[in-house]
């Protein structure tokens, strides 16, 4: 049995251990909080768009019979590329992920699903060699491609707990870029879906080409007709690339709060861990120093009797 | 108004609920031109520009700032998605002055016609920031009065 003197070193060790996971999983706490406020407020923005775009996509629709709703003359010139879909020669994966570890297996899950998916759509277009371009939002991602050597397009690190509007707009620039310019014909993207605190999911969408909000469930069918101004197809062609910022910002925000809900999941666990583990050390650390003082008190009377 | 019809108004950015509440009468800074939106007004569809959103209920207005977006009027709903929206009285005037000063001297250096363009809209974000805030400055505190008929 080691001695009493080594084990209360290893007991101070965890205990420095604990307090270092307990203060991690307290600030993680209260981040947690923080930043699932901050995905719950941009929510509202999102389903407006959504349902917006729904109605001006079924204007669109409805064009040819009744008086031309694109507005005056033919569909004026509104740049819709970004809604065409073709035949896939290179796919394009954003992976968002957050920043720092100590998170449990949130980043690992993400790579993962990532590579999966990719093996998903190469079996799905019937391609083993598709070419893939990665995106990577966030460092544990961008290490990922690095070490694995997979093609990186561009990164963006350190984007802290508050994505910032320009930044979204740099990514959504960088994607629609090589998109419009035939370099990308698909792009995906995979991020921790904020489930609950305690479960977040790997999760792909599709960016781009732009897939319409799927037609309303309720509410649909009264068909209203709305002024344009300039014209619907100007409108849509507006409001286009400000859906595809909102579908990139919002999982944004739920990879912080995932990253904060995994990471105090996996600090309260260790901080639990560390507790236990004191416990048991310390009942450790009393036998040794009683089986010492036992010993001492036998030399003691052993000596005595051999007087 | 006197029929008591009252247009319900919201205005969201992708930050959260900005402004919600009840108007009698919506000035909005649309693409085509400045507009009025009175309770019944047919359904509209707009973008906005950069300017002031004045929202007038019960002889008080509360003016915000919107940096362009969209608006949608139907069955009295009036829903402001802004790029950017700021009410009057939160615009820190240093901080848009100071914003404004750094976009034109990075826009003297700028390189790429994005960036440029970029950086001209971050001016004209930030002057209209300050056109609402002096707009804001200059009327007299009656914005909160209950009612006047």
């Amino acid at each position: 049995m080691a001695t009493a003197r080594e084990i209360k070193r290893r007991i101070r060790a965890v205990k420095n251990i604990a307090q270092v996971t307990r203060a991690l999983q307290l600030v993680a706490s209260s981040k947690m909080r923080r930043t699932q406020e901050r995905m719950l407020a941009a929510r509202p923005y999102a389903d407006e768009l959504r349902r917006v775009l729904n109605k001006l996509a079924r204007a669109s629709a409805g064009g040819d019979d009744e008086s031309n709703a694109w507005g005056g003359e033919e569909s004026s010139d509104a740049d819709l590329s970004l809604l065409e879909e073709r035949p896939v020669r290179t796919l394009g994966i954003v992976l968002v992920t957050p920043d720092r570890g100590l998170a449990g297996a949130l980043s690992s899950n993400l790579t993962r699903r990532a590579l999966q998916f990719v093996q998903e759509q190469r079996a799905d277009r019937s391609n083993a060699n598709l070419p893939v371009q990665f995106l990577a939002v966030g460092r544990r991602g961008r290490d990922f491609i690095v070490r694995n050597r997979l093609p990186l397009l561009a990164e963006f690190v350190n984007l802290g707990d508050i994505p910032h509007a320009g930044d979204v707009r740099a990514i959504a620039r960088v994607i629609s870029d090589a998109y419009l310019s035939g370099d990308v014909d698909a792009w995906y993207l995979i991020y921790p879906r904020f489930v609950s605190s305690l479960v977040q999911t790997p999760t792909p969408i599709q960016l781009l080409p732009v897939q319409p909000p799927e037609a309303g469930e309720e509410e649909e069918d009264q068909h209203i007709d709305y002024i344009f101004e300039p014209d619907a197809g100007t409108i849509y062609a507006n409001l286009l690339p400000r859906y595809l910022e909102t579908m990139i910002y919002q999982p944004l925000l739920e990879t912080v709060a995932s990253f904060y809900a995994a990471q105090f999941v996996a600090m309260k666990n260790a901080t639990d861990n560390a507790s236990d583990l004191a416990d048991d050390l310390n009942l450790t650390y009393n036998k040794a120093r009683q089986a010492a003082i036992t010993t001492q008190i036998l030399e003691v009377v052993a000596g005595a009797g051999a007087l | 108004m006197a029929n008591g019809l009252t247009l319900q108004v919201q205005v969201v950015t992708t930050t959260g609920l900005i402004y919600e509440g009840e108007a009698d009468e919506v000035v909005a800074p649309g693409s085509e031109g400045q507009l009025g939106i009175l309770p019944r007004h047919a359904p509209l569809m707009t973008m906005l520009k950069v300017g002031a959103l004045h929202i007038k209920h019960n002889g008080g207005e509360e003016t915000l700032f919107v940096g362009g977006g969209f608006m949608e009027v139907s069955n009295n709903q009036v829903i402001v998605l802004a790029d950017d929206a700021e009410r009057a009285a939160d615009i820190d005037e240093a901080r848009a002055e100071e914003a404004r000063r750094r976009a034109e001297e990075a826009l003297a250096t700028a390189a790429s016609d994005v960036d440029r363009a970029a950086l001209e809209g971050q001016i004209e974000r930030a002057l209209g920031r300050l056109r609402v805030a002096e707009i804001q400055r200059h009327r007299r505190p009656r914005r909160e009065l209950p009612s006047q008929g």
